[in-house]
């Protein structure tokens, strides 16, 4: 029984850290263009920062 | 424009640049794969000054940080065009704001997800330990968790409703929202106290994954009114596009038509709609109003006269000054039918409205008599509350909640892929309802842009060479020859040379003599015809007459006859002359049509009909159309209509197709079909449930697999709809 009382803190902490990634994913914008965010996964990334941030 | 667009927020996070340029968005139409994406993005970055671009696929967006002092919002809708894109700049003010609130709702629903995940969890290895040898110290302990996790939750996550009960509660009204809280509020502390009392009747998994369901319906509802409010926006963006000012130095600058202000002078070119009410300041010639009255045939228009925007400038380039719109009459007083029907509409009240009024009562009826009925019956109030807080629970609307919004997201997915645009939720079960469908004429059952009619008569000759003339041209009349010529030939190869004349037509130069495309005058012909017509005369040889009229969308009368054998009463209302609207009710077969309305005669016929016991549904795109769009029991335009018509319609197609009007109707009943199914499901459950919850039988597991299975059939009810026919 011993085990559960380190268990039960572990997955709630677990359960955290995910809530946190989804709020952090939410707020820096990764769901405003689900569709083209899947195309985006196929673009070569070395042009895509290129590309973003031209000087 | 301080204000960041949320889309850039990624981009310019994940990069870490801090652009300091002005932010601008664009709605871009065309643009359908990832291709499209980065080529939108590569051509909008090649704009010298443009800092950084991020296109959205899923809102049909394009946001760009550029440097002011280098380059202009026409500048990039320019480098779009070349690129093949067509975009049309966003009123800044609107955009944002609707996602604020969407965001909102999706933190609560990841807050409550999380919270019934977790309880969830917890409270399985209650019930079965209960079943089993949990030592029920254990049992106690693991229910302080679940406080400890409901608590924060509810208060957070709560909020959505609490404010919208307390709203209501202020305004002496009772809504759905009502009942919610109070069931989550007395679940969680009645709970808390249990718990502090050893007890089992313990609701925290109850109370939060209700809760996470009413969360889930909440989001998709605000999803769909977010996406149709976006789309709309485009549409209309696109369609006003940019113009020409004339500056008060004489010279001229592109500019978005939304920042148009009274007192602008504009530029009119050959072929270019007019984008704002104003007066001609110089030019004359002749100008389609089709989508403002009806009436096909070209007005003349000279210097001083009104003209509406939206209409299609056929002559010389006109200069116009443009006017606050409420001077205008013609708009002033469709403003004012406009404003009188919207009232009428608003009396209309949502299948989910009128569930929530006979429910809620019912439901905090059923709460208090089992409250009131155990402590009668001799019981603590204790266990009365928690019996109450069990029927509460039952019978809260989870599935209720999620019935129509599942099914409303499900319909207008499946509508949008079908080129509709579902404007207003509830405009899908109005037209459920519809039993009588009236269509406007031009713009609706005709395309609304000149066809050449007797393309036979003509020599083919004369045609092939008038078309290679006139591919040169953006005159709506030289793009129905080269349309016709390209029907009969193939591809049309433009020649050099060819000169455009404005307010004649073209001209071209050859060893053996002159050619000329274009009116009448122009030509040297003598005519009396009414306008629809160009003539095309070459070196030594006799003058050819090109008439045209609107032509009748390719489907019209297929779909008329479609929705007759449905049972539907098929009519047509027009502004536009007698001769002409028969013609055109022969072509499609309607036999009910009224010639020559006035906006306000149509509302008339309109009412009529209603008072009849019909329910219409209107297609119209006019400006004249507007006030009986919004009268209609449900309404929808085309892409094409006038912006006050598409602002006023319940949806709006696309593509040059009718199809879509009978794929909205179809859609909208069986939407409304299985909204009843799922209130049905909802219902049994309650039938079932609510008798044992008020014998306070139900255990705390049993409501927390009522609910979740309710939620689960509802949902996957939806489903079918979105997920059957693709085109």
């Amino acid at each position: 029984m011993t085990a559960l009382a380190w268990l039960v803190p572990i997955a709630l902490f677990l359960g955290t850290l995910g809530l946190a990634a989804f709020m952090w994913a939410l707020r820096s914008g990764q769901f405003e263009d689900l569709e083209g965010a899947a195309y985006r996964a196929l673009e070569d990334d070395r042009l895509e920062d290129e590309d973003l941030t031209k000087k | 424009m301080t204000a960041q667009s949320p889309a850039l927020h990624f981009a310019a996070g994940a990069q870490k640049v801090a652009p300091e340029g002005a932010t601008l968005t664009l709605a871009v139409q065309n643009m359908h794969c990832g291709g499209c994406l980065r080529s939108v993005e590569r051509a909008a970055l090649k704009v010298p000054g443009a800092e950084a671009a991020r296109a959205s696929l899923a809102a049909k967006r394009v946001s760009v940080v550029y440097d002011q002092a280098r380059a202009s919002a026409a500048d990039f809708i320019a480098a779009l065009n070349d690129a093949g894109f067509t975009a049309a700049p966003l009123e800044a003010a609107k955009t944002g704001g609707d996602d604020a609130r969407q965001k909102y709702l999706l933190r609560c629903m990841a807050v409550a997800g999380f919270a019934a995940m977790n309880i969830m969890l917890i409270s399985v290895a209650v019930w079965s330990g209960e079943a089993g040898d949990m030592d029920p110290a254990m049992a106690v302990a693991f229910r302080w968790i679940s406080a400890l996790i409901a608590l924060p939750a509810v208060a957070y996550a709560g909020q959505p409703f609490f404010r919208s009960a307390l709203a209501a509660l202020k305004g002496r009204r009772l809504n759905m929202d009502v009942p919610i809280s109070l069931a989550i509020i007395l679940a969680t502390f009645m709970s808390v106290y249990q718990t502090m009392r050893g007890s089992e009747q313990v609701y925290f998994d109850a109370a939060v994954s209700l809760l996470f369901f009413l969360l889930v319906g909440r989001f998709l509802d605000e999803t769909l009114r977010v996406r149709a409010r976006g789309e709309a926006q485009n549409l209309l963006s696109l369609q006003s596009g940019v113009v020409t000012l004339i500056e008060t130095g004489g010279t001229r600058r592109m500019a978005p038509a939304h920042a148009l202000r009274p007192g602008d002078r504009l530029l009119v070119a050959t072929g270019e709609r007019i984008a704002a009410d104003g007066v001609v300041l110089a030019g004359a010639g002749q100008i389609d109003q089709s989508l403002i009255t009806g009436e096909t045939a070209p007005a003349r228009v000279k210097i001083g006269q009104d003209v509406y925007a939206g209409t299609l400038n056929l002559g010389r380039p006109l200069e116009i000054e443009v006017r606050a719109a409420d001077s205008a009459t013609l708009l002033a007083e469709i403003s004012r039918l406009m404003l009188a029907a919207e009232q009428g509409k608003a009396r209309y009240r949502r299948l989910a409205d009128r569930a929530a009024a006979i429910y809620a009562p019912a439901v905090h009826g059923l709460g208090l008599a089992t409250f009131l009925g155990w402590v009668f019956a001799g019981a603590s109030w204790q266990t009365g509350l928690t019996y109450a807080i069990a029927v509460l629970i039952i019978t809260c609307p989870c599935a209720l909640a999620l019935a129509v919004p599942a099914v409303q997201i499900a319909a207008s997915s499946r509508l949008f892929r079908r080129h509709v645009i579902v404007k207003a939720a509830d405009g899908l079960e109005r037209i459920a309802e519809a039993d009588m469908v009236v269509f406007d004429k031009t713009g609706t059952l005709t395309l609304g842009r000149p066809a050449l009619i007797d393309g036979i008569c003509v020599s083919e000759n004369a045609l092939k060479a008038a078309a290679s003339v006139a591919a040169t041209s953006k005159h709506p009349y030289a793009r129905a020859i080269v349309a016709a010529a390209e029907k009969r030939f193939g591809r049309v190869v433009p020649v050099s040379g060819v000169e455009e004349v404005s307010g004649c037509g073209l001209r071209r130069f050859l060893a053996q003599g002159e050619e000329r495309l274009g009116s009448a005058e122009w030509c040297g012909v003598n005519s009396k015809g009414e306008g629809s017509e160009v003539w095309f005369r070459r070196y030594g040889m006799p003058p050819v007459r090109f008439r045209f009229a609107d032509s009748v969308r390719s489907d019209a009368a297929e779909v008329v006859a479609a929705l007759k054998c449905e049972g539907y009463r098929v009519a047509m209302l027009s502004g536009d002359r007698c001769a002409v609207v028969e013609k055109i009710a022969r072509e499609v077969g309607i036999e009910t049509w009224k010639a020559e309305l006035k906006p306000a005669e149509k509302i008339a016929w309109l009412d009529a009909c209603a008072a009849e016991g019909h329910k219409v549904f209107m297609v119209g795109d006019g400006l004249n159309d507007a006030p009986a769009l919004a009268v209609a029991h449900a309404s929808m335009s085309p892409a094409s209509a006038a912006d006050i018509s598409q602002r006023a319609a319940d949806f709006v197609f696309q593509g040059e197709k009718l199809a879509p009007t009978l794929d909205a109707i179809s859609t909208g009943k069986r939407a409304r079909s299985m909204a009843l199914q799922n209130f049905a499901v909802a219902l049994v459950y309650n039938v079932i449930c609510v008798p044992l919850a008020m014998a306070g039988t139900v255990t705390p597991l049993i409501a927390a697999i009522v609910m979740s299975t309710s939620s689960i059939l509802v949902t996957a009810n939806a489903a079918r709809l979105a997920g059957k026919g693709h085109p």
